[in-house]
């Protein structure tokens, strides 16, 4: 025995037994959950990293890709919507949408954020199974580093999206820039909530990334990205409306319109936007602690699983 | 006396085999879906205590449920039952390159695993060179790894694992990848892990590895532990299942070709007569029996009774003398002396003799075997006999020779050299 060792087994001897099984309390459990991710946040910072780099590693114009999706659908939808079918103002149609262009990308990025999470965080453990069945790291990490990934996708959008607004000469200036931060965080708490639920489901039954893949696209159509709140509000009352905004996504989106969208009237947004925003956030947070709950529960048999 | 890494305490699991996967599949099946199940228990019972600085090797045939524990024990997969308590760091190794990209270049790749693997930014700047130096690919290392010979994936994926710091590490079929040069290189590593008192939990294959590295062996077998302790003793206990295994195969090949000719299909499982070594005797000098000592340089003779249910004809008889790890160091049979042997139809005994054995200080077993012309060994009688050899203790090895030792030029005197070997002659007998 040489003294290396013997530091060794007097370092290990001071060290307590610890169970490989995660404690299955609620809140013990969310804690020591929480403390393993965050022991392991270069190891998150790495696989987003990862994620962006792998993705257009061997493509001429690589990371521009990521861009070209939103910009082609902003071209698609401000031609067949703005032009073709009238949404737009222009002199002689005063009922239409002011700055169309800016209106629709405010909500576009939004969405394109959320769409990344939700659709990618899904397959997101079934795509790691080689990591998942050879080495122990929190499992969260995996859809977590989806976030990461979106997120900077994310940042080159919203600069895109600030630039045409100075462009345009319709900087957003004010308190218009409370609303972007408490939406943003809406957005990613519970897109966040529900890529960790999906990709622990998805782990058991395979069928739900293709079944996400469709709610997300139709979801799109029940937020008013293309569409103005106004357009709707006639059209809906009661239980309807309530249903209506009670969608995270509707808040998230009304609340980028808000700050970007320095064109738009105020009666485009319903009233109390900034209250219940709020309230969605403390909603998404409930949600997205359960999440990790459920996911906790789930994953312990992904190892067998995948 | 090292405290316990690893407490394992009536930790069984079991995989439930579903044999649908879909949605549609699960609706249609709802309800009925027990029909669908099939269960299978990869590990009953296990109780394991693994003491810091020991290495133990797990073993023991296909499906036997040696990956599992080691899963288990890295908290990949959740016991059904029982519990595992470690302590320390912890870094399983169950596959090189695990998380590697192929689209990521090496140097990329490098601090990916290393964080996967447990080592912080900092600590991967501080080993990134020796890692590179160890793996030998500096010229490499900012290719995508894509285009990597798998010599060298499996290097560069090495040379990160070994640079982990872990108290504990757990082990799968991996110790020794590359060429021999890299090989060696990965042995001297883990040599120094034992000798900085880390502990080392290895699944293998590969038994002469195992009894080369471990201290301790445990021997699973569909999920219970057959035999726990001292390698070579676990070792044999598993090299004796194999051996009956074997057997088996070989009984039950020979009953369906026999049965194939008279056109009839016999059970494999039929009673029938076995061929079979029934007894190794060694003599040496005065001493004859299943154990005998002697000095290097003695004649010794190995006779071997065989006994027959069928007529055994066109046939060779075999010994081997291994060391006590199971290694062979010496091996003849009678196609190698060039002797045909006569037809045997119930019993007979046969003699080799090995004039002036040279065999090195140490334990010996010996083998003996009966294969057909084809080669198929029908019986192979283990460790049949003990061979020990004693001598002045001048040597190491498996091989003897009687040494002796002179100064040729001592490089300072100019005159003639000084023999200081002369007359010192070392002899064991």
């Amino acid at each position: 025995m040489n003294d290396t060792s013997t530091d060794r087994y007097a370092h290990l001897a001071v060290l307590p037994m610890r169970e490989t099984l995660p404690p299955a309390g609620l809140l013990r459990g969310t804690w020591r959950s929480v403390r393993d991710i965050a022991a392991h946040r270069e190891l998150l910072f790495l696989l987003s990293r990862r994620e962006l780099k792998a993705r257009y590693k061997d493509s001429v114009l690589g990371f521009f890709w990521s861009l070209a999706r939103p910009l082609a659908m902003l071209l698609v939808y401000y031609v067949a919507l703005g032009k073709f079918l009238g949404a737009e103002q222009v002199p002689g149609r005063p009922d239409g949408i002011p700055q169309y262009a800016i209106f629709i990308f405010s909500g576009l990025t939004a969405w394109q954020l959320f769409a990344d999470i939700v659709n990618l965080g899904t397959g997101s453990a079934v795509a790691n199974a080689g990591l998942i069945k050879k080495v122990y790291v929190p499992r969260e990490i995996y859809p977590l580093s989806v976030v990461g990934s979106a997120l900077v996708n994310f940042a080159f959008q919203l600069a895109i999206l600030v630039v045409a607004t100075a462009a345009l000469g319709a900087f957003p200036t004010g308190t218009r820039w409370f609303y972007f931060p408490l939406a943003l965080l809406v957005l990613v708490v519970f897109a966040t909530a529900l890529a960790l639920v999906l990709s622990a489901v998805n782990v058991y039954l395979r069928d739900i990334q293709y079944l996400v893949e469709i709610a997300v696209m139709v979801l799109f159509w029940a937020s008013p990205i293309v569409y103005s709140w106004s357009l709707v509000e006639p059209k809906v009352d009661g239980i309807l409306e309530r249903l209506y905004l009670s969608n995270p996504m509707t808040m998230v989106v009304l609340g980028f319109q808000r700050t970007f969208w320095v064109a738009g009237p105020t009666a485009a947004y319903p009233p109390n936007l900034g209250r219940d925003l709020g309230l969605t956030l403390a909603i998404s947070l409930v949600l997205l602690w359960l999440a990790q709950r459920v996911f906790a529960r789930l994953q312990g048999n992904f190892a067998q699983e995948l | 006396m090292p405290v316990n890494v690893i407490e394992i305490r009536g930790l069984s699991k079991r995989f439930v085999i579903r044999k649908e996967k879909s949605l549609k599949e699960r609706l249609v099946n709802f309800g009925r879906s027990n029909l669908h199940k099939d269960d299978f228990w990869a590990l009953r019972d296990i109780d394991l205590d693994i003491a810091a600085g020991s290495t133990i090797g797990l073993v023991g045939p296909n499906g036997s449920g040696k990956s599992t524990l080691l899963k288990m024990i890295g908290g990949i997969l959740q016991p059904t039952s029982g519990v595992v308590r470690t302590r320390g760091r912890l870094a399983a190794l169950l596959e090189l390159g695990a998380g590697f990209h192929p689209d990521l270049t090496g140097r990329e790749n490098v601090y990916l695993n290393a964080s996967i693997l447990g080592l912080t930014r900092q600590q991967t700047d501080l080993y990134f060179d020796a890692i590179v130096d160890f793996s030998g690919i500096e010229r490499f290392i900012d290719t995508q790894v894509k285009f990597y010979s798998s010599g060298m994936y499996v290097r560069l994926a090495f040379a990160v694992a070994v640079h982990v710091d872990p108290d504990v590490l757990l082990v799968d079929e991996v110790l020794a990848v590359g060429d021999e040069p890299f090989q060696r290189k990965c042995m001297d590593r883990i040599r120094s892990f034992q000798h900085e008192g880390r502990t080392i939990v290895l699944v293998s294959h590969s038994l002469d590895q195992v009894a080369m590295l471990c201290d301790r062996a445990v021997v699973l077998d569909a999920g219970v532990v057959k035999a726990d302790g001292d390698t070579i003793d676990a070792l044999r206990v598993l090299r004796d299942e194999f051996e009956a295994t074997r057997r088996d195969d070989v009984e039950r090949a020979l009953s369906v070709t026999e049965s194939g000719d008279e056109g009839t299909v016999a059970s494999p499982w039929e009673a029938r007569p076995r061929t079979e070594v029934t007894a190794v005797t060694v003599t040496t000098g005065d001493s004859e029996g299943t154990d005998a000592t002697f000095a290097p340089g003695t004649d010794v003779s190995v006779a071997v009774d065989v006994t027959t249910g069928s007529p055994l004809e066109d046939w060779f008889l075999g010994i081997a003398v291994n060391d006590h790890l199971g290694q062979p160091v010496y091996g003849t049979n009678t196609r190698l002396l060039g002797v045909a042997l006569p037809r045997v139809t119930e019993h007979a005994r046969f003699r080799f003799y090995l004039p002036s054995l040279m065999l090195g200080e140490g334990d010996y077993t010996v083998d003996a075997a009966v294969s057909l012309a084809t080669g198929l060994e029908v019986h192979r009688a283990v460790a049949a006999a003990r061979l020990v050899s004693r001598t002045m203790g001048h040597s190491v090895g498996p091989v003897h020779a009687e040494a002796e030792f002179t100064v040729v030029s001592d490089g300072v005197s100019s005159g003639p050299s000084v023999e200081t070997g002369a007359g010192r002659r070392a002899t064991t007998r």
